[in-house]
């Protein structure tokens, strides 16, 4: 079976077995290896790509449930709110190792074009999902309120 | 053969950030008897109607009790998970329409279907619509009788006896507790069974246990 999606905006297809994860299909197929297998289950949230919009777990995700969807990566990410996340981010040097920050952005990002101006709580609900081994958390919200003032000038 | 490798070695990068995020959700195995169901034929020695009604109430109770339903009526703001019925990690809220705060959905994590993990035993559980039922729904710690109470109010429950029979009977979320995935317990007895014992519960008056 063939399965078509985009995958950052251009067409593309694979033949793998219906089941298999979409983080193998980005990495090992496609070669878009910014997205992070973690945990495997859905517990870390490394492995966060957007689904027609929305983020999603794609290491818990089957191939055949992105048929003619359209998947975004931390590669393909762009809009006014992921360049502010980018600038914040950089601005304050958030990441430590960096494993997680990829899910991390595909989060905030996500947050941000939901509730342009979150709250520590939003903050708080939205990226709980995102571990961080190297605790970075406190500099995550601080970006994530710094990349909502950008956005509101 | 180096996939594998390489995830595994991924997977230890963050092996002690999990151990806190790990939830409880590998379910233990069910005794015989937490996985039976009486039919409502079971009932028909009990000559008095209100005991026979209260009897088939209490039958649904297995049902209602369950962890696989419980812990989507949760009394708080986050869903509950397996068996010990802990608190769903990671630590989501309802959020508006009950499907998760924003940037942090149900859908996030759950999809149309249950989903096998890939590299471990397990599966992540999944429905189309996948949401917690709503807080004048909740009956985490409450007794079968304020349950019953609360399903006989339409002000909380939002349906007729004969609605809440549909519902309990043919309602697709509902059923996903007999098919909830590798992994965890399902529901006593069957769907089908549920569904005849609440028609037998309404067919005897509905009455609910006292408490």
């Amino acid at each position: 079976m063939t399965i078509t999606f985009k995958l950052n905006g251009k067409s593309v297809s694979t033949g793998v077995e219906p089941d298999t994860p979409l983080l193998w299909v980005i990495r090992d197929d496609f070669r878009l290896t910014g997205t992070k297998f973690g945990c495997g289950i859905a517990q870390c949230g490394a492995c966060t790509v957007h689904l027609n919009g929305m983020p999603r777990r794609s290491c818990v995700t089957p191939i055949s449930q992105v048929n003619g969807g359209s998947v975004t990566t931390i590669e393909g990410l762009d809009g006014k709110e992921a360049q502010a996340v980018q600038d914040a981010w950089i601005a304050i040097d958030v990441p430590q190792c960096g494993y997680c920050q990829s899910g991390q952005v595909m989060s905030a990002v996500a947050l941000l074009r939901e509730v342009p101006k979150p709250t520590d709580t939003d903050i708080d609900q939205a990226m709980a999902g995102n571990i961080c081994r190297c605790a970075t958390y406190v500099r995550i919200r601080k970006a994530i309120h710094n990349a909502a003032d950008t956005l509101e000038d | 053969m180096k996939r594998i490798l390489f995830y595994a070695v991924c997977a230890a990068l963050l092996a002690v950030a999990m151990a806190f995020a790990l939830g409880p959700a590998i379910a233990q195995s069910a005794s015989a008897e937490a996985k039976s169901l009486k039919s409502p034929a079971d009932f028909d020695s009990i000559n008095n109607l209100k005991e026979r009604s209260v009897a088939l109430f209490n039958e649904m109770g297995k049902v209602l009790k369950h962890p696989r339903c419980v812990n989507c009526h949760p009394r708080g703001d986050s869903p509950l998970q397996g068996m010990e019925q802990q608190v769903h990690q990671p630590l989501v809220v309802r959020g508006m329409g009950n499907i998760g705060a924003p940037g942090m959905r149900c859908m996030t994590c759950h999809g149309p279907e249950n989903v096998p993990y890939s590299t471990q035993e397990g599966s992540i559980p999944g429905h189309p619509k996948w949401h917690l039922a709503p807080p004048e729904q909740a009956w985490e710690g409450k007794s079968l009788a304020a349950i019953c109470q609360q399903l006989k109010d339409q002000d909380r429950s939002h349906k007729t006896l004969a609605e809440l029979q549909k519902h309990n009977a043919t309602d697709t979320l509902v059923g996903w507790g007999w098919h909830p995935g590798e992994g965890r317990q399902p529901a006593p007895g069957t769907q089908k069974i549920f569904g005849d014992l609440t028609q037998a519960w309404i067919d005897s008056g509905a009455h609910c246990p006292q408490g």
